[in-house]
């Protein structure tokens, strides 16, 4: 859902910063119901873990919306992502159908990865998601050889590469940091800095104070971004993609923002205050956007509940077709291992 | 002899190793992801950073390579560094350090020098976890001449191995499964090793011998319950190190039942199953066989998330029951 030439957008004599001025209502009204769809996503995610339906683990992304859907809203199928551990809002933003994403977690044939990968595999080849992934840092050499491709063949689409704070201290960053500078490759690094790796805060973890200060060893643009500000996410992608598509190489944006969900299922918190998590559930990304949207006159409250209404539906659509999706067969075990002899 | 009653789970007795070893030796520190006021992912460390301060438990950033090779570093540099993998799997992340530096250090430097590192990897599948968080990757190290393996079955060994993992001058991956370590045993208090090298025979038969480690022990025993009941009569040996492995214990055995199953949860291709039956092959007791030798090891595929799949890629209770069923009266 790129933006497209400002032809139907939010009038132009107004002085509205560029996010607004150059997207459309109804791209802007898609952004909302993408990131109310990754936060009723998650939230029913959990209560399907809850109820039994689900088993493994799963991490929330709940209060870090903004940073997956500002960063896709410019993106197309042909352009790459990969993403985390914390990927569901990555999967929606990139285009995801949220009832193959649910019969995903309920290990189901019709599932995204046909029930094979769990929300910690998620991931749909077809919109360009490369998937999520159970390595932390994992995706950082993988969208830059992504990149790569996509300057052997000349094309002008660009690879994005999500991760947290504390992937930065893996080598994985640093190789592939030099590597996309020294070739100028087209992929555009988004850390979703949400203050902790786990339990370990970055002021623990991290010889930096910003993540985006490690850009300078690598002679690319490190952008600090309010990671709760779909705008300011989004102003700073459309800069980092210009500049991959003209050849110039890589950019780092680092959005700050916070999950105010554990880590994952077992965690109890037990390294940030209450005070800490409650004052950001105040900075939710969400009611702000809703809230801009409503003061510059882009969309109505009727508009913002008729969002509401139509994700509440596509999630409970989408968890009853996962229910009643198709458990796998023992017998196919072996197929996926390897692309020759597999049956399609 | 209240003593002998004390039950601990085998997290507890990891982490009662730990203790003991910070206890007794100043040199000995844990570095790990979460391991701090987390209390480590599957809450093994638990509360030892408050006994023993941060200096002594300290969590490292996401770095396993980093955080692996500075443990080795400083072992050369006579600390006794235990780093804890988050999941045995990341060690793939580490495994310069591991395979290349560790493992190789002492010979490469004329003996001039010793590696006294361990690592603790949590292992195995059956928690949904899926392929990058599930696999079994023992015979990976037990392939590398230089580092020691080992894998305990019960929380007694668990801690005896580990305390002796600590203690042994070489560098020594001590693997374990985690679905074990909720299990509640016997586990002794205080300072006691148990050997590695040393496989123990934890069931006595006549029959047919199965050689298993970590649950596989518990489900190999459960099979052998099941057939006894049939009148089939099984040995059981529990493996404990994967290397050095004890070829003495295994060899007796089936000179005495005269059949040899393996059973592991790693993948079984190249596994460590083909390891053991290469050895009776080449062994004594090969004359001694009156079957061919059965080999039942993990699926030749990641492991998967769906839990029907997940079940289908490791062997089962069931599995091992049918296989030795087979194997002690279908052939003879
Ligand atoms: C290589 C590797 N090391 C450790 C882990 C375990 N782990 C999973 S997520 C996580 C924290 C990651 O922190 P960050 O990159 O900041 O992402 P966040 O969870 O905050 O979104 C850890 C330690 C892993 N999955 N992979
Ligand atoms: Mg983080």
């Amino acid at each position: 859902m790129a933006a497209k030439s400002a032809t139907k957008s939010v009038e132009q004599g107004r002085n509205l910063r560029p996010f607004y001025a150059n997207h459309t209502p109804e791209q802007l009204k898609e952004a909302l119901r993408r990131m109310w769809l990754v936060r009723r996503f998650e939230e029913m995610a959990e209560e399907s873990y809850i109820r039994g339906l689900t088993h493994g683990t799963m991490h929330l992304s709940i209060g870090q919306e903004a940073s997956a859907v500002g960063i896709c809203l410019e993106l197309t199928d042909k352009d790459y992502i990969t993403s985390t551990h914390r990927g569901h809002g990555h999967c929606i933003g990139k285009g995801a159908e949220v009832k193959y994403m649910f019969a995903e977690f309920f290990g189901k044939e019709e599932g995204y990865c046909r029930g094979r990968g769990g929300s910690m595999h998620i991931a749909d080849p077809a919109t360009g998601n490369l998937g999520a992934n159970g390595i932390v840092g994992g995706g950082l050499p993988l969208a830059t050889g992504a990149a790569l491709a996509i300057k052997k063949r000349g094309s002008k689409d660009v690879a994005v590469c999500f991760f947290g704070d504390g992937a930065n201290n893996e080598g994985a960053f640093h190789e592939s940091l030099n590597i996309a500078a020294v070739w100028k490759l087209p992929v555009i690094y988004v850390c979703e800095n949400n203050q902790y790796g786990m339990s370990v805060s970055t002021e623990r973890s991290t010889a930096v104070k910003d993540v985006a200060t490690r850009a300078a060893a690598y002679n690319m643009p490190g952008v600090i971004v309010d990671g709760n500000s779909i705008a300011d996410v989004n102003e700073a992608m459309t800069a980092a993609m210009e500049r991959a598509r003209n050849g110039e190489g890589p950019t780092l944006i680092e959005c700050k923002t916070y999950r105010t969900r554990g880590h994952s299922r077992s965690d109890r918190n037990r390294y940030r205050s209450k005070e800490e998590i409650e004052s950001w559930k105040g900075k939710d990304p969400i009611p702000a956007f809703e809230d801009e949207l409503m003061a510059l006159g882009i969309l109505t409250q009727a508009d913002v509940e008729g969002v509401r209404a139509g994700v509440e539906k596509d999630i409970q659509d989408g968890f009853d077709f996962a229910t009643k999706g198709t458990n796998p067969e023992p017998s196919s075990l072996l197929r996926g291992v390897y692309t020759t002899g597999d049956a399609a | 002899m209240s003593e002998n009653v004390r039950e601990l789970s085998f997290s507890g007795a990891v982490q009662e190793a730990l203790a003991v070893a910070m206890e007794n030796d100043p040199r000995v520190f844990l570095m790990g992801e979460d391991i701090g006021v987390y209390g480590g992912a599957f809450q093994v460390t638990g509360d030892l950073v408050h006994r023993f301060g941060e200096d002594r438990v300290m969590d490292t950033p996401i770095s396993e390579l980093g955080g692996a090779g500075v443990a080795v570093g400083a072992a050369v540099a006579g600390a006794r560094p235990v780093y804890e993998f988050q999941f045995s799997d990341f060690a793939s992340l580490a495994m310069e350090q591991i395979v290349n530096q560790a493992a190789k250090m002492r010979f490469m430097l004329g003996g001039k020098v010793s590696v006294p590192v361990v690592f603790r990897m949590p292992c195995g599948s059956g928690t949904g976890a899926a392929a990058q968080h599930s696999q079994s990757l023992e015979a990976w190290f037990g392939h590398v001449p230089g580092l020691k393996v080992v894998e305990a079955a019960t929380p007694e060994d668990a801690k005896g191995l580990l305390l002796a993992a600590i203690e042994d001058p070489d560098p020594v991956l001590v693997f374990e499964h985690k679905l074990l370590y909720k299990i509640k045993g016997h586990v002794p208090e205080g300072h006691y090793t148990t050997p590695i090298g040393k496989a123990l025979v934890r069931r006595q038969g006549k029959d047919a011998t199965v050689v298993a480690a970590a649950i596989m022990v518990h489900k190999a025993l459960e099979a052998a319950e099941v057939l006894a009941g049939e009148g089939i009569d099984i040995e059981v040996i529990d493996l404990r190190t994967i290397r050095p492995i004890d070829t003495a214990t295994i060899i007796e055995s089936v000179k005495k039942t005269t059949r040899l199953a393996c059973v592991y949860e790693g993948v079984k291709t190249l596994g460590i199953g083909a390891e053991i039956s290469a050895l009776i092959a080449e062994s004594e007791a090969f004359d001694y066989l009156d079957a061919p030798i059965m080999r039942l090891g993990g699926a030749e595929s990641p492991i998967p998330y769906s839990p029907i799949l997940e079940k289908a890629a490791v062997p089962q209770t069931d599995d091992i029951v049918a296989g030795l069923r087979n194997l002690v009266k279908g052939r003879i």
